[in-house]
């Protein structure tokens, strides 16, 4: 299956989801007046990854600087697309990166994984 | 001929970062998030409070589109004043010494006062843990409007902030109250 490449603006994630190698990447900001619009593709590429994932493990990264309330649900939405392939049995998990010191992210990523069953790791990144 | 100076010095003394009073669309948001990110790159040092700010702005930027009605076309002036004002807001954001301030005006319609209000009092009367609770709950089980917000925006404000959200409600008409929404992001 294709690969979904989406470069990030000043309100959109650059989105790298690769289906030969197994590590699907969200990195940037997510503020999107309409973010249902922007993740769709992205929901629908997840329903086809199911089916045709060939990688020994699948790894979802997500590396946000910013994300708005509206984003948030739809976040969700793509967790709970892994969190289901988890549940078919698939090796996957989630890599969640906050910059270093930025409580307000390591809540967030604390969040979500109170909300799933799949493995679900929050790692704090060093300043560069 | 208006006195500039006099309304420079106010805005000055006031340090005011930035006002803007008119029809808010999704460009002007997306202007004024980019003015302010340059602005608080100069003026912040704490990559910390940088990040509350901005977050906290992108939700009270949004608020102010989603509780704007938007329902009909383009308003028009001559039909009913009101019907154009309520189009119309108001931001300001300043800064003193202790925080960040960003405060929001706009019309909404008398109906949804009560429950606006209803809202904002139950956020304001809960502990950081219930509203880390109430967040977690909402995220999961209710559906989102199609405007987006999906009333999780005033929580993150208050999350965010960890402050109190100030308000106030002034009846206009039948029609139309004004609806005045302050938050302070206290400095690192």
């Amino acid at each position: 299956m294709d690969n979904l490449i989406i470069e990030g603006s000043n309100h959109t994630p650059d989105v790298n989801f690769n289906a030969d190698t197994g590590t699907l990447a969200l990195k940037g900001r997510s503020t999107p007046e309409n973010s249902i619009e922007f993740y769709r593709p992205l929901l629908e590429w997840l329903d086809q990854y199911g089916s045709n994932s060939k990688t020994e493990k699948t790894t979802l990264k997500i590396q946000l600087e910013y994300f708005n309330t509206s984003s948030s649900k739809c976040i969700l939405d793509i967790f709970k697309k892994v969190n289901a392939l988890f549940k078919d049995g698939l090796n996957v998990s989630i890599n969640w990166y906050y910059e270093e010191e930025d409580e307000d992210m390591q809540e967030a990523g604390e969040d979500y994984s109170d909300l799933l069953d799949v493995p679900f790791e929050i790692i704090e990144l060093e300043e560069e | 001929m208006i006195d500039l100076y006099a309304l420079y010095q106010r805005m000055h003394d006031n340090n005011i970062m930035l006002t803007f009073k008119g029809e808010v669309t999704f460009d002007l948001i997306d202007s004024i998030l980019k003015i302010m990110e340059g602005r608080l790159e100069q003026l912040e040092d704490s990559r910390k409070t940088k990040k509350k700010v901005y977050n906290v702005l992108v939700e009270c930027l949004q608020n102010l589109c989603h509780h704007i009605d938007f329902s009909d076309s383009q308003p028009d002036p001559n039909k009913d004043e009101h019907d154009y004002l309520r189009k119309s807001a108001i931001l300001i954001i300043f800064s003193d010494d202790d925080a960040y301030h960003v405060a929001t005006g706009n019309y909404i319609t008398g109906e949804n006062v009560n429950g606006l209000k209803g809202w904002l009092d139950e956020i304001n009367s809960t502990t950081k843990d219930e509203l880390r609770a109430l967040y977690k709950r909402i995220l999961d089980n209710e559906k989102f409007s199609e405007k987006g917000g999906g009333g999780l925006g005033f929580i993150d404000i208050a999350r965010k902030s960890g402050q109190k959200l100030n308000y106030k409600f002034k009846e206009i008409n039948d029609k139309y109250s004004f609806f005045s929404f302050q938050i302070n992001i206290p400095k690192a």
